[in-house]
């Protein structure tokens, strides 16, 4: 039958496609399509994991024993990478997939058609990424950033790299327009945009951020290309252009990037504290400002990645104090979801610890980032373990902390079945210990000056970097149980109600659990 | 539709997959072109993305013309167009960038006798506007004036918008073969431009010494000038298309979402191009 044909077949009520390939190769639901991100993020997570062991297994202990440089080098790089663009991203993605819809009370995504495709580039995107690990000269060894001129001293693998960026970028920016318009153009009637729930405020500022900065990375790795295969001189002093240059382009894109990092787990957590602590989220409006005013702040602090790069004085200020003013907003969230808590009747379910957990330790992460922030101490920090240390924690116990909050949150409305809430808790102690024993010693190796990146080091760090190491493989291994209470809870369990729980609030908790194939084909009533 | 509201959720989109898969062909096609390959992988690439948006394209035309769409999916075409060439005006503003600071910060430093680099490695550097850096890569060149073509692609590319605007007034009055005759006249500008930017081309390569290779100006030049090229290239097809779909009969004084998103996209490229002929041609 031809598309055409079928399209004007009314099979609305119908649930999914029978046909497993057909289902979830064709699919334009968006919760099918939810679904499938997720998995991949997953999968993802387990990839970019185990090239984190091996970086860990290699620091184990000093000397060099399991990797040659290079290949320790392109873990690194490609550790970075899978996890932002193949973790991160789209598990941020597939939660905004599957609850933005239920959320606004819109039958859809805007675009379900285009969903679908910013959901099948990205398998072949990473696939083409990850195939360089087979190439001549193996995978890209420079660091994320990809700095020129080392970046451009690479294998051939380094055009495949650039491509796959390209491909990576054309699933965000499309997925990224189909969330901004089913944001703005899917609400039911009587959602006001000051109404919608914070994770939805938070994804459409997201959306906002990736459109503008992802072009702006697709103009700097395209630079690159021509410069390694072209002859054009953008970052060669020779010619008259910079490497600085590409620093600047790249952090333009690559600040507000971390922040597009950030601010959906924003969005997550003020969805969950709530709930547990059964009172309504203190200061609403106040989050929502406090959001914009951090993806406004995010475009004029790129600079602070480059503190030991060569600037003017008035530069190193200004990114300076442009840095630390992002502390203001930030602490209003901070106070805001205490002060949420604050009188609260608190129950500890497991989505609240992994809540609770990013509060904390996203606020650890915060504080490390504003001793960077000072310029003068930021020339001792530069590319010492503090500033691995830093990003980790706002990154692990923060992005994806609440990421997997939102998980144990929602699956009871996704599968159905209550997850085990003992595995859970345990899952959730095993990671914030192993978490802490991983990174918190990368503070005090950092500031004793280990730089990142080097496959080796000094004898006076071997101890906190055994810890660190031991703490990888704990936290790596406390992740197989959460992939098993997934599985678990999607297999059965204890029937969970439509609203889940009891202090939950919304209009995803008013449609049955599991949720319909379909919902909300007719808006619902906003009071 | 059975439903209340009745926004049309599409279903099986084998296009997208199709599309994937000619992506990735293309792809590494092109990085194994670069690296020396042949062409063939790509152009089988691009072949498929063809097909793919014959296919796609062509499923929601028909789609559209059955009626499927109302006001509300048509504000989602209208919002994810309009965010698309924000995205577009972002990627060029990383070649303007780039533009903008080798002539603000990069080229002042290498040509400034107290910094280190000018005075450790080119002391014999001064800096001007254009330059090719002080390594004089690829050799004498002649900077590209901005009277004459350039001046004249100007003034196509301007007389472009303005027909482009009484097509649009033709189809919002219902008078589609007006709307026709006027997208007609637009097409043949556009296509004139790229005429005109092919000859400018060939005269920097072969006339000028003017290439890629020509440092930092020879960079931002056919970086610039040539994504535009390319992006003049894709608005005037999207034109024709939404041409050749008027005098199939298409569009309605007030359903005609494809020929604004295409009007758009074309005074985008209008745009960008005022700014091209200011900074890269004038300045």
């Amino acid at each position: 039958m031809s598309a055409a044909a079928d399209s004007h077949h009314d099979d609305h009520h119908h649930g999914p496609e029978k046909n497993f390939v057909k289902r979830w190769l064709y699919t334009t639901n968006h919760k099918d399509l939810g679904t499938l991100y997720l998995w991949f993020a997953f999968a993802m997570f387990f990839v970019g994991g185990l090239m984190a062991l091996v970086i860990r297994a290699e620091l184990f202990s000093p000397g060099l024993q399991f990797v040659d440089p290079q290949f320790f080098n392109s873990m690194t790089t490609m550790h970075a990478i899978v996890m932002i663009f193949g973790g991160v991203m789209p598990a941020f993605v597939g939660l905004a997939n599957w609850m933005i819809p239920m959320m606004i009370g819109g039958p859809d995504m805007a675009l379900p058609r285009l969903n679908n495709w910013s959901f099948w580039i990205m398998p072949f995107a990473l696939a083409i990424f990850l195939s360089t690990l087979l190439m001549d000269g193996g995978g890209p060894a420079s660091g994320w950033t990809l700095y020129a001129p080392l970046s451009l001293q690479g294998g051939d693998s380094f055009a495949f790299v650039i491509v796959s960026i390209h491909f990576m970028g054309i699933s965000s920016v499309m997925g990224s327009i189909n969330i901004i318009a089913t944001i703005l153009n899917m609400r039911a009637p009587g959602m006001t945009l000051m109404k919608m729930p914070l994770f939805v405020w938070t994804w459409l500022i997201t959306a906002f951020l990736l459109i503008a900065v992802i072009p702006v990375f697709a103009g700097a790795v395209t630079m690159l290309l021509t410069d390694r295969y072209f002859g054009t001189s953008f970052f060669s002093a020779a010619g008259g252009g910079d490497p600085v240059m590409y620093q600047h382009i790249f952090w333009f894109f690559g600040h507000p990037e971390v922040y597009i990092l950030i601010l959906p787990a924003f969005g997550i957590v003020s969805q969950i504290i709530p709930t547990f602590a059964r009172k309504p989220l203190f200061g609403y409006s106040s989050m929502v400002y406090a959001t914009g005013s951090i993806a406004f702040l995010s475009f004029i602090v790129w600079a602070h990645h480059m503190f030991t790069v060569g600037m003017p004085l008035a530069g190193e200020l200004f990114f300076m104090f442009a840095t630390m003013m992002i502390a203001v907003p930030t602490g209003v969230k901070v106070f805001n979801w205490i002060a949420t808590m604050w009188r609260g009747s608190m129950t500890f379910e497991t989505p609240m610890l992994f809540a609770l957990g990013f509060v904390v330790m996203f606020t650890f992460g915060g504080f490390s980032g504003l001793m960077l922030a000072m310029t003068p101490a930021d020339i001792q920090y530069h590319d010492t373990y503090f500033v691995v240390a830093h990003f980790h924690y706002v990154l692990v116990p923060g992005a994806i902390f609440s990421i997997i909050a939102a998980c144990y949150y929602w699956l009871p409305k996704w599968t159905g079945n209550m997850y085990d809430e003992r595995l859970g808790k345990i899952h959730f102690w095993s990671s914030t210990f192993f978490v802490n024993l991983l990174f918190f010693p990368m503070h005090f190796v950092g500031l004793a000056g280990m730089p990142r990146r080097i496959p080796d080091y000094n004898l006076q760090f071997a101890d906190m970097n055994m810890w660190a190491s031991i703490g990888a493989f704990g936290f790596g291994g406390s992740q197989l149980l959460l992939l098993y209470i997934v599985i678990k809870c999607i297999k059965g369990g204890e029937k969970a109600t439509d609203q889940v729980w009891e202090g939950a609030e919304g209009l995803e908790w008013t449609v049955a659990s599991p949720a319909p194939y379909h919902t909300f084909e007719t808006p619902p009533e906003i009071k | 539709m059975s439903t209340t509201t009745g926004y049309y959720v599409p279903h099986d989109a084998k296009w997208s997959i199709v599309g994937s898969v000619g992506l990735c062909i293309f792809f590494v096609g092109l990085a194994n072109l670069v690296n020396g390959g042949g062409w063939l992988t790509m152009l089988v690439g691009m072949a498929v993305v063809i097909y793919m948006m014959f296919g796609w394209f062509g499923l929601v035309v028909r789609e559209s013309e059955s009626g499927l769409y109302k006001a509300q999916e048509d504000l989602s075409f209208r919002m994810s167009m309009a965010w698309f060439i924000f995205s577009e005006v972002m990627f060029f503003a990383a070649f303007f960038g780039a533009l903008f600071y080798a002539r603000t910060f990069s080229g002042p430093w290498l040509g400034d006798i107290s910094s280190t680099t000018n005075t450790v490695l080119y002391p014999a550097f001064d800096y001007v506007w254009p330059n090719n850096g002080p390594g004089n890569l690829g050799g004498d060149y002649q900077k590209m004036g901005w009277f004459g073509l350039p001046l004249i692609n100007t003034l196509l590319l301007l007389t472009s918008g303005v027909t482009c605007t009484i097509a649009h007034h033709a189809i919002k009055d219902g008078d589609r073969s007006k709307m026709v005759r006027w997208l007609l006249a637009t097409v043949i500008l556009g296509f004139i431009f790229v005429g005109c930017q092919a000859y400018e081309y060939y005269e920097a390569y072969h006339h000028y010494n003017l290439k890629m290779t020509t440092g930092i100006y020879g960079s931002t030049f056919f970086m610039l000038t040539g994504f535009h090229g390319f992006h003049v290239c894709m608005g005037a097809i999207m034109l024709t298309v939404v041409m050749l779909r008027g005098a199939k009969g298409h569009f309605t004084a007030d359903n005609h979402f494809a020929f604004e998103a295409a009007a758009w996209y074309w005074h985008f490229v209008d745009v960008v191009w005022l700014g091209l002929f200011l900074f890269v041609y004038i300045l």
